[in-house]
């Protein structure tokens, strides 16, 4: 299988940076999957989760909106706030979303719709990651 | 004539002096390195968003309704200089440097009619700059109690700019920080954020022909808010690891003068010293031969 070469950053650090197979990113518009040899495209990420497939194993990695871009030397996303999946604090992610359902009341009008999206995005995240934790 | 034991005193002190700013220099050596891997680990990101905006603002300068933040709001009657400056002091010229370049700049723009507001980032910029201009301030913000900087604290100041902007209240906006070049050398910059400067790209063949999802607009009123932060965050970064840079050659010229100081008491006092015994020995032999 080709590879490509693929770039995680966040403000703070240097996340991800390596030759992969494929990588799964979560669009504004819909998931998208990046293979060798993809089109050049600039999209928008929504919060979700990130999986990086190399020979055969997966690793999946939270972001938290961002800007992905494919360009012809490969795959760069600038995430927001990348945190790998093991490294997350889930009580601690559980609390942001309690906080956010709290500040909710504050918003008002298009604040409040786009609030609400985030905190829609945030909640499923929490459920992939216990839909997961399962199995 | 100071006595020999204000001397020794003296000398005591100097040396106390030297251990403090040594040990300083020590720490910023240490909080530098730290500082200096911050701020070349957000690098890539900020260059490589700057990259995907110049490529998409590029084609968006040219049209109507291109966004204000790219496009400014077609005046530059008021001016907003953001001076991003230290918390602490004993670092040189690093925060009177920063703070004069703005001064200058404020100076020449109010020369020319224009009208000036300041947003102070730190504290010791906020004390300089309310002696010349304290109605000018709209706002002020110290870092004191960050003790590691992060996003946030960028995103919270951008988010204050753009709120400004948006109320009408600026058109152009200007960061001023210190770029780190070396640890002797650090640079006062200024930069303008607001409208956003697309650099002219270099001429190296043509650009690769992007996608969009969603559209490009949308995509660009999404970024260029984004991009504000990312600057602010650079430049915070960049600050802070000049501070470091600053302080520590200022405090290793504290502890080599320190140690010429305790260099030049230490033979004043010997020479005292001798001088005392000799005129003590005088005494002793003119009353012994006056017998």
């Amino acid at each position: 299988m080709a590879s490509f070469h693929f770039d995680l950053v966040s403000p703070e650090k240097l996340a991800f940076s390596g030759e992969v197979d494929q990588v799964d990113v979560p669009g504004v518009e819909g998931d998208f999957g990046v293979l060798a040899g993809h089109a050049p495209v600039v999209a928008a990420i929504r919060p979700g989760i990130l999986t990086i497939t190399t020979g055969g194993k997966h690793e999946k990695i939270i972001v938290l909106g961002g800007l992905a871009e494919v360009s012809e030397k490969g795959l760069t996303v600038l995430a927001d706030v990348a945190t790998s999946l093991t490294e997350l604090d889930r009580a601690k992610f559980a609390e942001t979303i309690s906080d956010m359902e709290e500040s909710l009341k504050e918003h008002e009008g298009s604040e409040l719709d786009q609030a609400i999206e985030r905190l829609d995005h945030f909640k499923s995240i929490q459920q992939q990651l216990n839909s997961t934790a399962m199995h | 004539m100071a006595s020999l034991k204000d001397m020794r005193v003296r000398i005591a002190s100097t040396k106390a002096t030297q251990k403090i700013t040594k040990a300083m220099q020590m720490v910023a050596a240490s909080r530098l390195r730290r500082a200096q891997q911050a701020a070349e680990a957000a690098r890539p990101y900020a260059d490589k968003m700057s990259a995907v905006i110049s490529n998409i603002a590029g084609a968006a300068a040219g049209s109507p309704g291109a966004p204000a933040l790219l496009a400014g709001t077609g005046k530059d009657q008021v001016h907003l200089l953001l001076v991003c400056t230290g918390e602490r002091g004993l670092s040189g010229a690093f925060n009177s440097s920063i703070v004069r370049l703005a001064r200058e700049r404020a100076q020449a723009l109010m020369a020319q009619g224009k009208e000036v507001k300041f947003f102070c980032v730190g504290r010791k910029g906020y004390e300089q700059l309310r002696r010349l201009f304290d109605r000018q301030i709209v706002e002020h913000l110290d870092l004191r109690s960050v003790r590691q900087l992060g996003f946030v604290n960028a995103e919270d100041i951008a988010k204050k700019v753009l709120a400004r902007f948006d109320a009408g209240e600026f058109d152009v906006c200007t960061l001023f920080y210190a770029q780190f070049k070396s640890v002797i050398a650090q640079i006062p910059t200024a930069q303008q954020i607001i409208p956003l400067v697309v650099e002219e790209k270099a001429a190296s063949g043509p650009a690769t022909s992007y996608e969009y999802e969603p559209e490009e607009d949308e995509l660009l009123s999404g970024l260029l808010p984004r991009n504000i932060a990312v600057q602010i965050f650079r430049a915070l970064l960049e600050n802070n690891a000049s501070f470091y840079g600053a302080q520590m050659s200022s405090m290793d010229n504290a502890t080599r003068n320190a140690g010429e100081m305790i260099r030049k008491q230490t033979q004043i006092y010997n020479r005292t010293r001798q001088a005392q015994i000799t005129k003590e020995l005088i005494e002793i032999i003119s009353g012994a031969e006056a017998v």
